[in-house]
């Protein structure tokens, strides 16, 4: 029964992107589709992989990341306070080591962030190192998840943690090298995979029901969008330090 | 049929490979740091089948897309990037952002989390036709702002305008509109920003920009097809808080 009401709702969903290919395709290209056998098998395969996709979230991904933050920021488990004193940040800490671990290695292994680091050390001409830039989105990623925890447990305005970074992009952009900057802006969408977002989106929601003093609604979102903008800014800090290698060694010789 | 199957099990792997760090560092957590039995409510088996839902669901998307939609898609943004008209250059670019971004798997999560949030929050009615009604109006403004964003994107390649000032000019918008929003919505907003750009829209729409970068003299496909991801991801914050302002 769940099933056949998550799929009606999946026809729904992918009916838009249908009606448009097609559409197009035969009213304004007018060309006959080639294998139509083979597309139409496609469709098939997409509606019942959303479908899967969407119980296996209800049923593991979004209890996982809830799962964790509700252990994570339980009484029981935080070190003892005295009845009735606020709680400092830094209790926290095994919250922060985890949302630090899941970012880092979410995105190390990320299979289209490694195919477009490949590409950018090809491009670069050997100056770009694809693992070091792996690790420079990975560690934007982890931090930017890790301050979005922070932000939570501190409940400070996103919007303050968003200007700061958007400085930041704006002054790495100005002083990086130009062909660095589309691939830079682009990393911070490579990271966040569609396994990767719902857990993160669970967490950052089940640390602010978790807290006392904090409301999911105020507090449990921003989490993936600092993970979208922190990479951008490793990035481009990498690039500057490859320029700034080369430049050295070529006052040296 | 051989080939068919062995590249399914290849997208298995990669979806496994995106899967198995979560695994690995949630298991360290659970063994090692909490070291605590599951709460009640959850089960590990329900857990486990989950995942293989997400897995098995998640390969079976991505390979439908590769055989079904990319190819025609690809084909259509090469054939609109060459034929010249301008009205049905943009006409496409819109419905390309718009149409694949409805369909995105991790929308449609964060879509249906907020709205039960909100719903949690008294913003909107606790009722199940309220959230779902929400969740499906903030699934259009997203799309409606990656067509937009596309369309700015294909703007961007034909006119040549450098990116980071465009981007800027986004981030400036974005801020604007940030101090006036009601606050309940800054989150979604800017989370939203970072949900339009996977499965399906990113290859869709890098195609187009490729295919326009390469039909267009003086234009580096590798530099140029980039940015229309990076426009996919400002645009959606600027429409969700003006949603917002405008009334949820």
């Amino acid at each position: 029964m769940q099933f056949l009401t998550i799929l009606l709702d999946t026809v729904l969903d992918v009916l838009p992107i249908v009606a448009i290919i097609f559409g197009f395709q035969y009213l304004v290209i007018r060309k006959k589709v080639r294998h139509l056998s083979t597309v139409i098998a496609g469709f098939g395969m997409v509606l019942i992989g959303l479908v899967l996709f969407l119980l296996g979230l209800e049923q593991a991904l979004f209890p996982m990341g809830g799962l964790m933050a509700e252990q994570l920021a339980s009484p029981d488990f935080l070190p003892m306070v005295v009845e009735g004193v606020q709680r400092h940040w830094s209790d926290y800490y095994w919250v922060y080591i985890f949302a630090f671990a899941i970012g880092a290695s979410t995105t190390i292994a990320e299979p289209s962030l490694i195919a477009v680091s490949l590409k950018a050390g090809e491009i670069s001409g050997g100056t770009i190192n694809p693992l070091m830039l792996r690790i420079a989105v990975a560690i934007g990623m982890a931090f930017g998840i890790t301050l979005g925890t922070w932000r939570i447990v501190m409940g400070w305005p996103l919007h303050w943690f968003v200007l700061g970074a958007y400085l930041l992009v704006i002054i790495q952009t100005l002083l990086s090298p130009r062909s660095i900057i589309p691939l830079a802006y682009d990393s911070g969408g490579v990271t966040t995979s569609t396994i990767t977002v719902p857990i993160i989106a669970a967490l950052g929601l089940g640390l602010a029901s978790s807290i006392p003093g904090r409301s999911p609604v105020m507090d449990g979102f921003g989490m993936i969008a600092l993970a979208c903008l922190f990479p951008i800014i490793t990035v481009m800090g990498y690039a500057q330090i490859v320029r700034w290698k080369i430049k050295r060694m070529e006052k040296k010789t | 049929m051989k080939t068919m199957l062995f590249s399914f099990l290849r997208t298995v792997r990669d979806s496994l490979r995106d899967l198995a760090p979560v695994i690995l560092v949630i298991g360290f957590f659970q063994l090692v740091v909490i070291r605590q039995p599951l709460p009640e409510g959850i089960d590990l088996l329900d857990l486990v089948t989950g995942l293989i839902y997400v897995v098995v669901g998640l390969s079976l998307f991505i390979k439908g897309l590769q055989i079904g939609l990319f190819p025609i898609g690809e084909n259509l943004a090469r054939e609109f990037a060459n034929k010249g008209s301008m009205l049905w250059l943009f006409a496409f670019a819109f419905a390309l952002g718009f149409g694949s971004t409805v369909a995105e798997p991790a929308l449609i999560a964060v879509a249906n989390k907020a709205a039960e949030v909100v719903a949690e929050g008294g913003l909107i009615e606790h009722t199940v036709a309220a959230q779902e009604q929400f969740a499906f109006t903030l699934r259009m403004v997203v799309a409606a702002s990656v067509g937009t964003a596309v369309c700015v994107g294909v703007l961007r390649i034909l006119t040549g305008w450098p990116l980071h000032y465009m981007i800027i000019g986004g981030y400036v918008i974005a801020l604007t509109l940030t101090m006036f929003a009601p606050e309940e919505i800054i989150g979604i907003a800017y989370d939203s920003g970072g949900v339009t750009t996977s499965t399906i829209t990113v290859p869709l729409v890098t195609a187009l920009g490729v295919g326009l970068a390469t039909a267009i003299k003086g234009r580096n496909p590798m530099l140029d097809g980039f940015g229309l991801i990076a426009f996919a991801s400002v645009m959606p914050i600027i429409f969700v808080l003006a949603f917002g302002l405008i009334g949820v």
